[in-house]
């Protein structure tokens, strides 16, 4: 049992982990709206959002991510206390956001990995034939339909390749978290090593928990893959 | 509305890809029950024709009418001619209905799935209702064992009998063919041709481009030859293909070898 215990930090880590699990579902799910958002505003005619589209991308896979979190986290809070400052001062207002670590660490991992995400679902819709979305066209269906029907299921086969690479580089990035407060499992196991003076004892099953989740997640996609390769003959 | 209402105009269509104009006027006509055979050389401009019946292609000018109801146009910002209301565009293509020259079949569904798809999610009606009517049309296109494959464990003869059924499952008041059998190897070129008699001894109302001339002879009301975007002869069958005014015509149809 004392194995087990890490020297009492054993439930503390377990927490650490489920901060990081949370961290990263929820950050995949912003990262796959922006992405899916942002493909079709670079694929769309619209200048405008062609612009703002590539912008993003541009910037956001030029910054390291760790400056970008530092730069939303504490950045973005010296912007609302200045905000607050003038509201208070010019309008007798008294507002004021702390900004939570938890809600910024997704946000910017959210939106770095949507700047990736974005390209793979690009790629992904420029291999869809166009013969199949045309078929959609003369049978009446609107851009939704086509959308929903026609365009997702089969852009989803190109895609879960490089979905699955973002998603398992994403995991790893949530460790970056811990540079702005939060706890997760990295920044709770590197704690307790530094009391205890033994690094091994808390790293390995900190790594063995990111496998544990890498192993998951490769079977999750492997079926996925299953499922949305149907009427493909595998070459 | 009378039997003779036309069930489709195009009113001197013009298409410009840029510096280059494809179509420079032409017009059809299908009334109930018209096979109209659409005739010439790659780059005629029959295909991009017929696309632009259907509005998979927006003509440059020219007016395009189904079943007495003209297609709204407007110019958008850029100066493009554009359809002015979507929901138009939309019912009207439910009531044309294309089958492609490299038959286009939805790849992630079954053969029964792909009939069923439009008439359900364009149409309104209900799956099962869908799916009899799509068997009833497999039987016919004699496809019916193979409901439950995918297109691409199918021959091109196949996938083209069953896009033929997608598209009857419309109840469409004109079928359009874009060159159904050109991708077809040689020998599976009789089944889809067979089919495509049948339905035009039904009466159904079909506008076809296609390079198979003794179909065009066979089964028209009317040929309309094209050359370089451009209508050069039109008629009853017998006219433009035993006494053609045209010269382009007549060295169309001589001999090439």
């Amino acid at each position: 049992m004392e194995l087990l215990n890490f020297h009492g930090y054993g439930p503390s880590i377990l927490k650490g982990a489920v901060l990081t699990i949370e961290v990263a579902v929820l950050s995949l799910l912003l990262a796959l709206f922006l992405g899916l958002g942002a493909a079709m505003a670079k694929l769309s005619k619209n200048r405008f959002l062609n612009f703002i589209a590539t912008v993003y991308t541009t910037v956001i896979r030029g910054v390291p991510d760790l400056v970008l979190m530092l730069l939303i986290f504490f950045g973005a809070q010296i912007m609302v206390n200045n905000f607050s400052d003038w509201l208070y001062y010019s309008f007798d207002i008294e507002f004021f956001i702390n900004i939570d670590a938890f809600v910024a660490g997704i946000c910017t991992i959210g939106f770095i990995f949507g700047a990736y995400m974005a390209e793979t679902f690009r790629g992904a819709y420029l291999a869809v034939d166009a013969g199949q979305i045309e078929a959609g066209k003369a049978y009446g269906m609107n851009a939704r339909q086509i959308f929903i029907r026609i365009l997702f299921p089969q852009m989803m086969r190109h895609a879960l390749p490089g979905l699955g690479n973002n998603w398992m580089v994403l995991l790893k990035t949530t460790a970056l978290v811990s540079v702005i407060g939060l706890a997760d499992m990295v920044r709770l196991a590197k704690e307790a090593s530094g009391a205890v003076h033994e690094p091994f004892k808390f790293f390995i099953p900190v790594a063995a928990v990111y496998l544990l989740i890498t192993f998951i997640s490769e079977v999750i996609l492997k079926r996925l893959e299953t499922r949305y390769s149907v009427g493909v003959s595998k070459p | 509305m009378s039997p003779d209402q036309p069930q489709l105009i195009a009113d001197d269509i013009h298409k410009t890809f840029g510096d280059l104009e494809v179509l420079k006027g032409v017009s059809v006509n299908a009334r109930k029950g018209d096979v109209i055979s659409m005739i010439g050389s790659s780059g005629s401009g029959k295909s991009t024709f017929l696309r632009c019946i259907n509005l998979l292609e927006i003509p440059t000018s020219g007016e395009i009418q189904v079943h007495g109801e003209q297609i709204q146009f407007k110019t958008n910002r850029l100066g493009e001619r554009v359809p002015a209301n979507n929901k138009q565009v939309e019912k009207m293509r439910s009531r044309l209905s294309m089958v492609f020259q490299s038959f286009n079949l939805w790849s992630h569904m079954t053969v029964l799935e792909n009939i069923v798809e439009a008439p359900v999610q364009v149409l309104g009606r209900s799956r099962r209702e869908a799916k009899e009517y799509a068997e009833d049309l497999l039987n016919k296109v004699g496809l019916y064992e193979r409901r439950d494959y995918y297109p691409t464990h199918m021959s091109g003869g196949q996938q083209q009998r069953a896009a033929i059924a997608r598209a009857l499952a419309m109840d469409p008041d004109v079928m359009l063919f874009d060159e159904p059998t050109s991708a077809l190897d040689p020998e599976l070129v009789g089944e889809v041709l067979k089919v495509m008699r049948g339905l035009a001894e039904e009466g159904r109302t079909m506008i076809v481009v296609t390079h198979e001339m003794a179909f065009a002879r066979d089964v028209s009301s009317e040929v309309v030859f094209l050359h370089q975007g451009k209508i050069e002869e039109r008629g009853a069958p017998s006219k433009v293909f035993d006494n053609p005014d045209s010269e382009r015509m007549k060295q169309f149809l001589a001999p090439k070898y």
